[in-house]
């Protein structure tokens, strides 16, 4: 715990680059990621999450660039997990092989003791299950376990790719406090999703990546006002007039649906007053703000690799579950 | 849901901690039932079939043909043991190439090089486990169907343990087999598959060797005699046969550089490769 706090530890990527097969799926990516917040990184599907947090652990070479976590890379760590845990797929035990077993060798490799093994377990709720076969595992028993090994060498940082996958709400609602929490101690925390809700809950700052190329790095709250497009929806009888009146007292009105105005540079009070005192009635009169779905929406438009498959109005949440998103 | 999370009482954070490598290694060897599994068919098969083929040589004495008869009486320890190891080694070819291409399988080997970023000692690691262990299973293997197949042979042809060059076979054997082992872990890491590692450890074993005896004169003798696994197994002789080019321990010093050569190329790969 106290490593935590007295050591904070940046990570660094700095023009990382990565080719498969010729193809660039890290283009000159850099970012940083600072100790005691939550960073989200967001993207797409096939953007590069994935990748990039496997070059961040030296499970893949970069093509170009470098990455360092407290000025180090992770390969010159001694003893790794003791500084970086790391949640990248939960597929990665061997199903014949009990979480006990897999947290023991993983335990053993650091010097860690082994009643470590079992504090871990108790503590991402799998006690019961500790000495069955990991094959047996549901795919959110299996998350639960890789997060167990993350947080194996009580490190300062942590890197979760996509870690609500499979978990039911009362696991996702854990993991957040979690996280959280573990921010709050001056952890390094970056964990990656397709799905802006969750980042929305968790993630103070964001990553945004599309198509490996970074999209925005700021705070959650920044990134949302950027995108946004404060506007007013205006249903009345009688959209000539009102137009004109909003028009005159320095508004901007476009056609919506339905015989809708989408009303911008007023706030909803003063097209409330106008309408009132000029007798034209009003049925609807409703503000319109950006969400963090929307301005995620906007700003990975154009870098969504598989965006030709998506139909209009789609959110990424629900693209990302239909067969052509899944790479 | 508490989140507390508690704090490993060691603070050490010295360099890399190789015997903790190690009893990792030991620890996922021993936690998966295919290793006990293939240690136990290499004992049974080992003594089974050496106690099988010298019983129904014993039985059909008069109708084996004499160079065969001959080449018993001239070594009876190596055929005592090569008639099980033989096919006992195979078990030892498939646990070396399973003990690193199940980690690509199941992922595992993410969560290892997670731990031991700069790969070689986990693979160290794993190929001094193995070795240590093959070792002592085939010695124990070797060693049963020692007395087996004396008391069965005892018949026709006596051998004791006290023979000159005999204790030296054996030995061998678990010597052969442990190279074999961290033999087979540099094919299974270079392959990265099962099917496709077990398909080449095997091509090594049974099939090079026929292979090279269709070649012609002694360039075919040659390249015969040096295939890794026929140089290897002449180490469970108790002493050089009068067709062999190389002694028992030439034999065995050419296996070791085959397999010193593999391991050197499957953990430059091992680096070098995208996990």
């Amino acid at each position: 715990m106290t490593s935590a706090v007295t050591t904070p530890q940046v990570i660094e990527v700095r023009d990382l680059c990565k080719t498969y097969d010729d193809k660039l799926v890290i283009d000159h990516l850099s970012f940083t990621v600072e100790p005691g917040v939550v960073t989200g990184f967001l993207g797409p599907n096939g953007a590069g999450k994935s990748t990039t947090m496997r070059l961040i652990v030296g499970l893949d070479r970069p093509t170009g660039g470098e990455v360092t976590i407290g000025g180090r890379h992770y390969a010159d760590l001694p003893r790794p997990l003791r500084v970086v845990g790391a949640l990248l797929d939960a597929g990665a035990t061997h199903p014949g092989r009990s979480a006990y077993h897999h947290l023991l060798y993983l335990a053993q490799t650091q010097g860690i003791p082994r009643t470590r093994a079992n504090e871990v377990i108790e503590l991402v709720g799998l006690s019961d299950v500790a000495h069955e076969r990991a094959g047996s595992f549901s795919l959110g028993m299996g998350q639960r376990l890789g997060l167990a090994a993350a947080l194996l060498g009580d490190p300062q940082v942590l890197i979760l790719d996509e870690p609500v996958n499979g978990l039911d709400p009362d696991g996702i609602m854990w993991i957040r406090q979690l996280v959280i929490y573990l921010a709050s101690q001056g952890r390094t925390i970056l964990i990656s999703s397709h799905l802006m809700s969750e980042m929305a809950a968790t993630a103070t700052q964001l990553v945004v990546i599309g198509r490996g190329r970074l999209i925005a790095a700021c705070s959650t709250d920044d990134f949302i006002e950027r995108a946004s497009k404060r506007s007013v929806l205006v249903k009345t009888t009688d959209p000539i007039a009102l137009s004109e009146l909003i028009t005159t007292a320095g508004g901007q009105v476009e056609p919506g649906d339905e015989g809708a105005l989408i009303v911008r540079l007023l706030d909803a009070a003063h097209i409330g007053a106008l309408a009132a005192r000029s007798g034209v009635e009003l049925h609807e009169l409703t503000p319109q703000l950006a969400s963090l779905e929307d301005a995620y929406m906007e700003q990975t438009h154009a870098s969504t690799e598989f965006g030709g498959h998506r139909p209009n109005g789609v959110s990424p949440d629900l693209a990302a579950s239909m067969p052509g998103a899944t790479p | 849901m508490s989140v507390a999370v508690p704090t490993p009482t060691t603070t050490d954070r010295a360099g890399i901690d190789f015997p903790g490598i190690l009893r990792a290694e030991w620890t996922k060897f021993r936690t998966v039932r295919s290793s006990i599994a293939a240690l136990i068919l290499l004992v049974v098969i080992s003594v089974g079939f050496t106690g099988l083929v010298l019983a129904l040589t014993v039985s059909q004495w008069d109708q084996v043909d004499d160079t065969q008869r001959l080449s018993i009486i001239a070594d009876p320890t190596r055929t005592i043991i090569g008639a099980g190891f033989q096919l006992g080694q195979l078990a030892i070819c498939v646990l070396g190439v399973l003990v690193i291409s199940s980690e690509y399988a199941t992922g595992t080997i993410r969560a290892s090089l997670l731990a031991v970023p700069r790969r070689t000692p986990m693979l160290v690691a794993k190929a001094l486990v193995f070795a240590v262990v093959v070792f002592v299973v085939s010695e124990i293997a070797t060693f049963m169907a020692f007395f087996v197949g004396a008391a069965i042979l005892h018949a026709k042809v006596a051998v004791s343990i006290g023979d000159p060059g005999v204790l030296g076979a054996l030995i061998g054997a678990g010597l052969y087999g442990a190279m074999l082992g961290v033999f087979s872990i540099a094919i299974g890491a270079i392959v990265r598959h099962t099917a496709g590692g077990i398909t080449g450890i095997i091509a090594f074993v049974l099939v090079l060797a026929p292979l090279a005896q269709l070649l012609p004169g002694t360039v075919g003798e040659h390249i015969h005699a040096y295939l890794p696994t026929v140089a290897g197994q002449l180490v469970v002789s108790a002493h050089q046969g009068a067709d062999d080019l190389l002694t028992p321990w030439q034999g065995f010093a050419v296996f070791s550089l085959w397999t010193a050569a593999l391991f050197l190329v499957a953990n430059l790969m091992l680096k070098r490769r995208d996990a």
